[in-house]
This record gives structure tokens, sequence and C-alpha cells, in this order.
């Protein structure tokens, strides 16, 4: 019944493209919503500087294990095990930096090393035994609980050397203090620069892809709506830089998570890698039978994700300054929950970093806004669960209805 | 005169930017087999579905009389009480449920929700019997094959006190016996007064069984045709379904065979899951450049296997024998390598083992050889476009772009898909496994010219069918394989149908 034998590409009305893009925009749009709404409830809390920062720290080791999480996903897994390696991770960092005294920055790269080999240890059972991953990642977040308490003898570890305190808790230093036009308001000329820096190349780029893929016949979204977006991202960009700037700058952490977003989008939008884990993810077979060692792609999603996992064990253990058997517990929900609310589909193959990431905001800033409220725990709890699955429900609906 | 069992009468069913059925007419007979034929899209299955309820009363324009009255079926429960079942081409049955659960699946013979399982068991024995299938009624699904699992669901809907029987492409995965006995199946009914409806691609089949034939053409009636005044022939329904004679169904070509490509020499294979039983037994055979060699054979002779064993050890183990390209001696022991030798296979399966499905065309296109159109694992947007563009142009895929996710596509148009993927990794020898299974004629023709154009190229290709006349129309020579074993070696001149089924007749004799 597709007859259509036109070889241009029609051009899709803004209706039209609403619609096939409600997802993308809806999220986005979705987070705005929630940031106002509990900016207007909290008086204006959510926005002040301090809390910003707090909720970068608070939230970056989610956004970062979301990255690898949001790859399992695609590839058609899931891993459950993220909280207890966060644990793991930090108690033998604690191991080694506080009882055996080594430098962090040995610590830092042993840490990674052994967060990969936690995947790695997962993943090939995954893999090349063909164990559900549910299971596997399940015995794993057992077995990594257990041995976190077996290493630390139930007992904290703490307090960490400055140095690997930076981790998580460090700024970026205001090496252009020199350029501040107003130091009684800005505390970081760095912070600015940055935004408007990265803003600015945002907006460039997105104006050199429209006209690249305009010159090769391929689609672009309506004007109107690049312009939007791209207005609506610069001024929540440049608001909350202009934020930072006013406190103590940029994050070391907000830096580590810029850079791994903007990796892992590469890797997932334009690379080989990326592509063969969606086809993967879509269809095993197909892709296996299209010449691709499924086996090692899916054993090499687990080490990253024991990587990320590590990277953000590190990170929380850092800044709590103390090492304890029950860090982490429950991570792995709110990092599956991230993935979900962002429009990946549990049956793999679809899914984007970037709806992983606005995802894992959308849940920072619901904790982070209903804890300035001082809505308990369990309340909080249940809001979450109500809007992961109005999330998923919206995705379902939007599917049928299509 | 005749009593008529059901009458449609203008039905027009509108899809979103496509209608579907345009004042569609169609009346079956009480007690007879009426076949449904029609190019893929031409609108049978939705029709089917009108019927059936599937699409409720009220979205869809038209009348439906069935039993003398005028009907409005909201649900398929509301034409199932009426005595209408339809057997879905995919089959409908839970793989890990025994014989007798999924007869009465939803069905059950239960009083306050307890089953009865003697009862059950005993009218399950019944029904089977009158499907001629000697089952326990306890052997679960997936233990039994195709073509039982189709008599299953026709003792299914026997259950539900059928009237009007509609199946959906009931032989497109059947092997001639089977086949065969479905068919003869469909004809004890009719002797019983029962009234089938049957869609069918295979026309043959549908020459041996039909009263009466009913062909649609883009969501049209075209005509009806009345098979016991006149003898239809096949070439004659072909015309209904493309609205014009199809002179020839094979394209015509000028064999140019160069030398020996592909050479495959004591291939013995054990099977996947029986791991110490031999399924292939010393198979040889050869592809040469520019030469279209076919393998013909009975469903479970070893076929499929001998490609997918080839092809990287995709199935089977304990895997022996020589394979050599250009009489060199080349390793196939894994997909990449396999590739790398030259060597393609497109599976029979296309949905399950030949796409993702979710996604585009360009993608799919490119997936067996993403590093021609990436430098140092990034990849070159506009390079894999133009490469998707060229294939799409080339073989002429129809859809909005190469953006188009290949779910949406036609079967033909899927397949295209396949072939561009294929080809994009430059093979030397292709193997085709069933490459036109469940397209319509149109679109296999054009299969057809494209293995034409690829072998006039100079590749070797390798074709596997379960349909006869296609091997005897494309090939210049043909293996006859049975029971893992290659039985036969036949030249264009040599080949028939007669000669192909007496090779196989013959080997089996032997055992």
């Amino acid at each position: 019944m597709v007859a259509d034998t036109s070889t241009q590409a029609n051009k899709p009305s803004i209706g039209d493209y609403l619609k096939n893009n409600i997802r993308e925009y809806g999220l986005l749009v979705a987070l705005v919503v929630i940031m106002l709404f509990f900016q207007f409830v909290t008086n204006g809390v959510l926005f002040k500087p301090v809390n910003i920062t707090n909720l970068v720290l608070q939230n970056s080791f989610i956004v970062i294990m979301a990255l690898g999480m949001l790859l399992i996903i695609v590839a058609g897994h899931i891993d459950l095990s993220v909280g207890s390696i966060v644990a793991f991770i930090g108690a033998i960092s604690a191991i080694m930096l506080v009882k055996w005294g080594l430098p962090a920055i040995i610590v830092i790269p042993a840490c990674l090393a052994v967060g990969g080999i936690m995947g790695a240890a997962q993943g090939y059972w995954v893999a090349y035994q063909k164990i559900p991953s549910f299971i596997v990642t399940l015995a794993g977040m057992l077995v990594f609980r257990g041995l976190t308490y077996v290493v630390l003898g139930g007992r904290p570890i703490g307090p960490f050397p400055k140095e690997f305190q930076l981790l998580s808790t460090g700024f970026v230093p205001d090496f252009l203090y020199f350029l501040n036009p107003a130091p009684e308001i800005i505390q970081n000329m760095v912070a600015l620069v940055a935004v408007i820096a990265l803003v600015g190349y945002a907006i460039y780029a997105g104006l050199r892809d429209r006209k690249i893929n305009e010159q090769h016949g391929s689609e672009n979204e309506p004007f109107v709506f690049f312009a939007v977006q791209m207005a609506v991202i610069a001024a929540v960009a440049l608001f909350i830089g202009f934020q930072l700037a006013t406190y103590r700058g940029l994050p070391n952490v907000l830096i580590a998570m810029a850079v791994l977003i903007a990796l892992y989008t590469f890797v997932t939008t334009r690379s080989t890698i990326g592509r063969r884990i969606y086809a993967m993810g879509g269809n095993v077979k197909a892709t296996k039978l299209s010449g691709i060692n499924t086996e090692r792609l899916t054993f090499y999603t687990f080490v990253n994700m024991g990587v990320l996992a590590a990277l953000a064990g590190m990170i929380i253990t850092a800044r709590l300054n103390s090492a304890t058997p029950k860090a982490g517990v429950g991570f792995e929900l709110d990092v599956i929950a991230a993935c979900f609310i962002g429009g990946a589909s549990a049956s793999g193959g679809v899914g984007k970093i970037i709806g992983a990431v606005i995802g894992a905001f959308i849940m920072g800033v619901m904790n982070n806004g209903m804890s300035i409220m001082g809505i308990g725990i369990d309340y909080q709890q249940l809001i979450k669960g109500l809007v992961l699955l109005a999330a998923v429900f919206f995705d379902v609906y939007n599917k049928n209805k299509g | 005169m005749d009593n008529i069992i059901l009458e449609m009468r203008g039905i027009t069913k509108t899809f979103p930017g496509v209608k579907a059925l345009d004042n569609v007419s169609f009346k079956v007979r009480e007690g007879e087999i009426h076949a449904l034929v029609g190019e893929n899209g031409a609108g049978k299955s939705t029709l089917m579905k009108v019927l059936s309820g599937v699409y409720p009363a009220g979205t869809y324009e038209g009348e439906i009389h069935y039993g003398g009255e005028a009907r409005r079926f909201s649900t398929i429960s509301d034409s199932e009480d009426l005595g209408i079942i339809i057997i879905h081409q995919e089959l409908a049955l839970v793989p890990l449920l025994s014989i007798a659960e999924n007869i009465f699946l939803g069905n059950e013979i239960a009083s306050n929700g307890v089953i009865h399982w003697p009862q059950t068991f005993a009218r399950t024995q019944e029904l089977l019997k009158k499907v001629g299938l000697s089952e326990s009624p306890a052997t679960l699904i997936t233990d039994i094959g195709v073509g039982k699992q189709q008599l299953v669901e026709i003792a299914k809907a026997l259950s539900k006190k059928v009237r009007l029987l509609i199946l959906d492409e009931p032989t497109a995965s059947l092997n001639e016996t089977d086949s065969d006995a479905l068919l003869k199946l469909l004809m004890e009914f009719r002797t019983q007064g029962m009234t089938s409806i049957i869609i069918s691609h295979k026309l043959n089949e549908i020459r041996k069984v039909a009263d009466q034939i009913t062909i649609l053409r883009d969501g049209g009636t075209v005509e009806t045709l009345d098979c016991h005044g006149e003898d239809i022939s096949e070439d004659r329904i072909i015309k209904g379904m493309v609205g014009r004679a199809m002179e020839d169904r094979y394209p015509p070509r000028e064999p140019k065979v160069g030398e020996t490509l592909l050479e495959v020499k004591n291939w013995n294979v054990f099977h996947q899951q029986h791991r110490d039983r031999q399924f292939l037994h010393d198979v040889n055979f050869t592809v040469r450049a520019g030469e279209v060699v076919g393998i013909a054979g009975l469903m479970g002779a070893g076929r499929t296997e001998t490609a997918m064993s080839l092809f990287g050890k995709s199935w089977g183990h304990k895997i022996t024998g020589e394979v050599s390209m250009r009489g060199k001696p080349v390793d196939v022991s894994t997909i990449p390598r396999a590739i790398d030798a030259g060597l393609a296979y497109v599976t029979e399966d296309r949905k399950q083992l030949g796409l993702v499905l979710i996604n585009n065309i360009k993608e799919n296109t490119t997936l067996s050889n993403l590093k021609a159109v990436a430098s140092n694992g990034v990849i070159d947007d506009r390079k894999e476009a133009k490469v998707a563009s060229d294939y799409r142009a080339k073989l002429r895929i129809r859809s909005h772009s190469i953006y188009q996710e290949t779910v949406n596509l036609s079967g033909g148009n899927q397949q295209k898909v396949v072939l561009s993927k294929w080809l994009f990794t430059n093979p030397e020898v292709l193997i085709l496994d069933e490459p036109t299974r469940g397209i319509d004629i149109g679109a296999k023709y054009e299969i057809y010219t494209i293995i034409n154009q690829l072998a006039a190229e100079g590749k070797g290709i390798l074709m596997i069918s379960s349909e006869m006349p296609e091997l005897l129309g494309t090939c210049d020579r043909i293996y006859v394989m049975n029971e893992g074993r290659i039985v036969a070696e036949l030249s264009k001149a040599e080949a028939s149908q007669e000669s192909i089924m007496r090779a196989i007749m013959r080997s089996g004799e032997k055992h």
C-alpha cells in the first residue's frame, strides 16, 4: 500500500513535524515546566546559585550512569548492579586512599579499571553464555553488595584526602578574573565565558548543520522549531551559567559530565559502534547475520557501564567523604527510570542520550524540589513512580495513535 | 439459484492517506471454496479483517450480509459467534502449551473455572481425527512442525462450530506434501457443506481446489471467475491480478558462465540441537561466475542449513569440509570472515533475520559494511546517504525516502533493501534463500531482473527455492537435495518438475 514513488522528500508541515517529534519536544517542555513549577512553589529557592550547584553535584552521578545504562537498554539489556558497583568502588577507593595511603592519581584509574572488570564479569555471562541480563545483574547486585560489606568489614571508612575530594567538590579556578566587568556580582568569570562560548557554538553548529542538510536535500526541522528550541536552551543555559558565575563557578563534576554527554552523544549518533548497538537492540539475529560480532558488542556495553559506574562511585564517595556499605542503594532504579523517562524502549533499539540526560534531570529536579518543599521520602517515591509511569504511557499512547 | 452465505457490498475502508478498499463487492456461495487472490496490498487481508470485525462496523462503509441478514460486527467474537473463523498467516498458537490447551484456549471446557481435562482431551482427540492429525492432545505445539500446527489451527476452528472458514495464506510455509494434505482436507470439508475462503499466492493450488476465484487489485474487485464453466489458466488469473498479460514470468537472460567462484567439498554438518545426529552428508557443489545455480528440495532437505552452515557457521556444529573461492581455500568460520571471503547470504526470513525493522532504509543498507562509509569509526552521513540513495534508485525501492522505516515497506521492497545491504558488501557469490517468498508477482519479476543483472555482472548466484517453477525459470543448473544429501545435479535442459521429483523420490528409496 506504500505506493509513493516520488523521489523527492516531501516537505513536512509544522503540524506533522510536531506530531513526529512530540517525544523530544515534550520532554524538554516537561523539564522546563517542572523547573518553573518548583521555582514557584519553593519561592525561588530552586534557581538560587547555591541550589543549582547542589543540583548539579547531586545528580551528576545519575547522569553519568544513565549514559552507560542507555547503551545497555538500547542494546536490549538491563543492568541492576550499578548501585552495588558504586558501593564497592567507594569501598576499595577508601581502602586504597585512606588505609594504604596511595595517591589519588593512581587510585582513580585503578578504580575505573576495577569497574570495567566488574562490568566484564557480568558482560561475559550475558554475551557469551546467553544468560538474561536481568538475572546476571541481579546476581551481580547481590554479589557486589556482599563484597562491599566484606571489604569494609561493615564499618564506614573516611575521611578522604583533599585531592580526591576535589573530584566532586572542586570548582574550575577563575583564571579569567581579569575580564570580570562586575566583580561585586560575578564571582567566577570562567563560568560565564564558558557558557556564552558554548551557546554561541551550539547556535553556529546548528545553523551549519541546517545548511549542510539543505544542500544535500535531507530533512530539516522547521525553522520556527529550530529557533524556539535554540532560544529556550540558550536562555536556560545562560541563566544557569550566570547563576553559577555569581557563586563559585563551574563544578569540576559539571565539566566531566558535559564532556561525557558530548562524547556519548557523538558515539551514539555518529560512530559505527553506536549504530551497531542500535541495530543489535532492534534485531539481534539480523545484526549478527550482517557480520557484526554481537557478543563482543554486548560484552563491551557492560564493560563501559562498569567503568561509568566506577566513576560515579568515586564521585559519590568523595562527595560524602566516607565509604559506607549502604552507599548507592537503589541508584540503579533512578538510573533506569531516567532512561525510560527519556524515551528509551524496554525492548531495545530505541533511545537517545539527550533523552536520558533530560530524564535524569527531571528526576533530579523533582528530588531536589520536593526536598526543599519538605515532602517526605515516602511521597517523593510515590510521585516519582507516577511520573515514570506517565512518561512511558505517553510513549505508548503516541505510538499506538501514530 | 445458489444459496449465498456471504455478500459484502460496496465496502470502502480508508486508512489515513490510503484508500485500502474502494467499493469492493464480494459474494460467496454456501458450501464452496472461494479463493481470494491479488497482489500484496491489493486489499485481501483488509477485506477479511472488515468481515471478521477486526475493523469494527462504522470504521468502514458498505454492508455485510451473512446468512441472509445484514450484520454489523464490532468485535471478532461477534463474527466468531456466527461461525466465521479466520486463521491468520502468522499462526496464533502458544508454543509451550499442548495441542489440547491451544484448541480450547479462551474457550475451555470448565466448570467454575476448573478445567475438565478428561473431557478436553476426548474432545481434542475427536477434533484431531477430523483433521487427520495423529498426535497426542498433550503434545506441545513447539514439538510439531508448521504443517501440523496449521492443522491444529483448523481443529481449533472446528471446535468453535465454524460455518465459514477463512484461511490467510495457509500453505505459504508448508512443503508440498503438507500443502496437499491441507487442501484435501478443505475439499473434504466442502463435501460436508462447509464454506471456505482461501487467500493464496499459489495459483496452482487455487486452480486445484477453488470453485470461484475473486480477484482484487489496488483495493477494488476486478472480477469473479467461475472455475466450473471453463478451465481457468494461471496466466488468466495473473492477467486479472496485474491488469495486463504477464507474457513471461521470468525475464530472459543470456548466461555468460565464467570461471568457478565458489567450490564446496565434502561438507559435513551435525544438527544444531541434536548434537550427535549428522544432518548434512558430503555436500559438494560449485557456483561459477555469471551463473544462477538452484537448490531444489523438500522442506527439511537441508538447503537452508547448507547455506547457513557455510555462512560463518551460523547453523550446526562439528562442521567439516573445504570451501574455496576462485580455487583458493577460504576461511568461512565466522560471519565477518565469510563476508570477507566474498559470500553474502540473503535469509529466508527477512523480517526476523534480514532486517532491523525499526531502522530505516539507509541504516539497513549499510549495516553489513559500515566501515565503507566511515573513517576511524565515525560514520560519514553524506556518504552513507548517497550509498543508500544509489541502491534505492538502482533496485527501484519504492519509499518516501531513504529515511523510511523498513517496517512500513511492502515485502518486495523489504527484500530489495536486504539485497542492497548485501550488494554493498560487494560479494562474489550471493546465496538467496527463498528470495521471493511472500512477495507479489510484480515484485517477483523485479527481483528476478535484479538476479539477472547480478549474474550479468559476473557474480555467482546460489538460489534456494521451494517453488520449482521459479527455479526452472531462473536457474542455469539445479542441484536437488534430499535428507541432507545432494542427490542430483541437473542442467537447464534436463531439469523439469518431474525430473526433480523423480530424483527426490529415487533417493528416498535407497535408504
